[in-house]
């Protein structure tokens, strides 16, 4: 289901206002760019939010999207994060159809990507999984086989890697911000 | 010192030097009403709110600084859009405040409710929902600072009643505090010094350089220091319909207007170039025509103070983001140095002489009615133009008359041309001119419209009347929504649908009349030099000349919608010597 070639993952720290991500979330529409996935939170100052955001880029550059992002008054400040330079981190609920002896094969399943089990009922189970996004597809990818009920991801979360050199790429600081 | 939320606001605008508000009361902004009894600040009371959006359009145009309007909730916050979004598209500083229903309302669709702030914001640069009294200050302060600095643009604080009745502790934040509590705002004015002399190396290598101007010129007030540049280097200068007047029109060195309505000169000059100064222009489609054809040989200069206009259209070579004004000057400096460590400027003679011989082939021009035929349009402007005294403000509509008005007017200081160039509004001159007049009441203010325009906010030439704003309004009236007859002549094979304006009604004179202006018709040439005079010698009241004009008349040069510009359509007598353009 990811297609990483077009993903970018953008860090963008905003005051935490209200109406923010009517903003972002408005800018991105009005101007046909597209959200692949999107998480938001208090940062840790708390005047400050965190969004994350997956863009898929097909007809506009990763700069304009930048760009007109900082062009929004309560963006403070936006990274692109390089997927092999950062952990990303995701939540994934599940709920799968267990029919017959099929329940036992799906708890080895959660067994194997070290998931949780959340809850059981007589022909189905919830499940969760944590983790790498890409393990996470895998993971739906083999509960698909037995007939998902309801899914649900929460989209990923990102931080720069904090080894050897300075991992963030900070695309701009606020010196750059747009007028 | 307790005041109430009103009398915060009130005083806060005065503290913002405003000295005229465009507005009208309603249910939730009235506690503001009270106290604006008492204040200096003169409030003009406008017939509907979109004319007090485009009045303090005009006002800004001319006056540089924002324009101010205020109103109610629900349908004048809705009102307000086309006016706002308008002074987005063309960078406008104004500073729109809306009454709210209370606080405890919001949410619940009261009377007169709306989102304001979700309706207006992606049409204006920034906005913000005020939710207390003691906010109003600071939320005053931060609209006056995003709207004037940066690009500038619209900004619009969305006031609930029970915040203008309850009252507050006053205060006035100072410039840091202003600066502190928007973190995430830090326009840059200042272009990077090694992109600035990679610029000025450019433009003395260049053998076909042109500078392509844009409104961010007269937004920076950079008019002197671009003189000086072109004057340095000698370099033709290109004024878009943002920015005419931004070079004066008489100046050797100036081409007029570039773009789908541009001069024949003006459009072949960009599109042979091999290089583009682009200084507070967009590359704006209307100027590029289909993009992938557009000066194909020329490296660009792209000077601005939005690092997102920098690569949105075409690429920059040298993008410099900053002020035009300081950008400029310091382009200058870097071409005298330059110059007197020994680099000399290419040769751009053979370019000159191709320009002179476009100018002198290719010429705006008409075919002059006979005696007893309809009038001109452009005949009509070209009398305006020579009888027009001194420092007039000339301000248009959308359409036909727009273009013409560009064209065959003489724009020669910056500041005296106000029109809708982005959004392209219909209807925008008579409000806009009134602002403009309010703005500058030292100078003598056309509006130039037409039929259709005219009928669309023709209601403001009562608030012109009655609060003595003596404009005076020039329509060119074919019976025609007359730019959309002319597309439907030239690529609907002819097929009129719903264009026609009925020739009979309104009867204009007597539509100005009534709302207490001179009222003056005219059908025939002879006719037009008298209207002209008694027009230019009143100044107690409006005065509405309704020009009969030819509705067969057509703008010319024209590059059709997605052609490119080196097929740009010429009048007939023109066609002949097109091969001169190569």
């Amino acid at each position: 289901m990811s297609n990483e070639g077009a993903h970018h993952i953008l860090s963008v720290l905003v005051q935490n206002r209200p109406g923010v991500l009517a903003r972002v979330a408005g800018l991105f529409a009005r101007r046909g760019y597209n959200i692949f996935s999107l998480a938001v939170a208090p940062a840790e100052d708390e005047g400050f939010s965190r969004i994350t955001i997956v863009v898929d880029l097909e007809s506009t550059s990763l700069e304009q999207v930048v760009k007109q992002l900082f062009k929004l008054i309560e963006v403070v400040k936006i990274s692109e994060l390089d997927p092999h330079r950062c952990v990303e981190r995701e939540l994934l609920l599940a709920t799968v159809r267990t029919t017959g002896d099929q329940r036992g094969q799906v708890v080895e399943l959660v067994n194997i990507f070290e998931g949780k089990i959340l809850a059981v009922g007589v022909e189905a189970i919830t499940v969760s999984l944590d983790g790498n996004p890409g393990k996470l597809d895998d993971f739906e990818e083999l509960l698909a086989g037995y007939g998902i009920v309801e899914l649900q991801r929460t989209g990923r979360v990102a931080l720069p890697k904090l080894d050897r050199e300075a991992r963030l790429r900070a695309v701009k600081n606020n010196n750059g911000k747009a007028g | 010192m307790k005041i109430t939320g009103a009398q915060a606001l009130i005083r806060a605008l005065e503290m913002e030097n405003v000295e005229t508000i465009f507005g009208l009361p309603g249910g939730c902004i009235l506690p503001a009403y009270d106290p604006l009894l008492d204040s200096p600040i003169r409030h003009i009371l406008v017939r509907h709110e979109q004319g007090a959006g485009h009045m303090a359009e005009g006002y800004a145009h001319v006056t540089g600084r924002p324009g101010v309007a205020l109103v109610t909730s629900g349908p004048a916050a809705t009102n307000m859009v086309t006016p706002l979004m308008d002074a987005f598209m063309d960078s406008i500083p104004m500073v729109c405040i809306t009454g709210q229903v209370a606080t405890w309302a919001i949410g619940t669709d009261a009377f007169q409710e709306c989102d304001t702030v979700g309706i207006t914001r992606s049409c204006t640069k920034h906005n913000e929902l005020v939710m207390s009294a003691q906010d109003i200050p600071m939320a005053v302060r931060q609209a006056f600072h995003i709207a004037t600095t940066g690009r500038p643009g619209p900004t619009l604080i969305d006031v609930p009643k029970d915040c203008l009745t309850n009252m507050m502790d006053w205060y006035w934040p100072t410039d840091q505090e202003v600066i502190d509590s928007l973190p995430g705002y830090r326009p840059n004015t200042k272009g990077h010094p090694r992109m600035i002399k990679e610029a000025a190396k450019l433009i003395l290598a260049s053998e076909r350089p042109v500078l392509y101007v844009g409104g961010g010129v007269l937004k920076a007030r950079a008019a002197e220091a671009l003189r000086e540049l072109a004057e340095l280097t000698n370099i033709h200068v290109v004024t878009t319909l943002m920015a005419r007047g931004a070079f004066p029109d008489d100046h050797p060195l100036c081409l007029g207007m570039p773009g789908m309505h541009g001069n024949a000169t003006a459009i072949t000059a960009m599109q042979q170039s091999d290089l583009l100064i682009n200084l507070g222009a967009r590359f704006d489609d209307r100027i590029t025509g289909k993009i992938s054809s557009f000066a194909p040989e020329a490296k660009v200069i792209h000077v601005d103070i939005d690092p997102a206009e920098q690569g949105k259209v075409r690429r920059p070579d040298v993008p410099i983001v900053g002020d035009c004004k300081q950008v400029i000057e310091e382009i200058v400096k870097a071409i005298k140095d330059l110059v007197a460590n020994g680099s000399a400027p290419a040769d751009t003679g053979a370019w000159r002489s191709s320009i002179s011989g476009w100018r002198e082939q290719f010429p705006l021009s008409y075919e002059p009615s006979e005696p007893g035929e309809a009038l001109k349009p452009q005949f009509c402007l070209e009398q305006l133009r020579d009888n027009a005294p001194e420092g007039t403000i000339l301000v248009s509509g959308v359409g036909q008359h727009q273009m013409w008005s560009s064209q065959y007017w003489k724009f020669n200081e910056p500041y005296s041309w106000v029109n809708s160039g982005g959004l392209g509004t219909m209807g925008f001159s008579i409000p806009a001119a009134i602002g403009a007049k309010v703005g500058r009441p030292d100078r003598t203010v056309w509006a130039v419209d037409g039929d259709g325009c005219f009928q669309m906010t023709a209601q403001e030439l009562v608030t012109a009347a009655v609060e003595r704003i003596p404009i005076k309004v020039a329509i060119l009236n074919n019976s025609y929504l007359g730019m959309v007859r002319q597309w439907q002549e030239m690529f609907y094979d002819e097929r009129y649908s719903e264009v026609y304006l009925s020739p009979e009604v309104p009867n204009f004179v007597m539509w100005a009349e009534a709302m207490g202006c001179v009222g003056i018709r005219v059908d025939s040439p002879e006719e037009v030099q008298p209207a002209i005079d008694k027009a230019n010698s009143i100044d107690d009241r409006p005065v509405v000349i309704d020009f009969r004009v030819d509705a067969r008349e057509k703008v010319f040069p024209m590059v059709p919608a997605g052609y490119a510009n080196d097929d740009m359509l010429l009048p007939e007598w023109q066609e002949c010597n097109r091969g001169g353009l190569k």
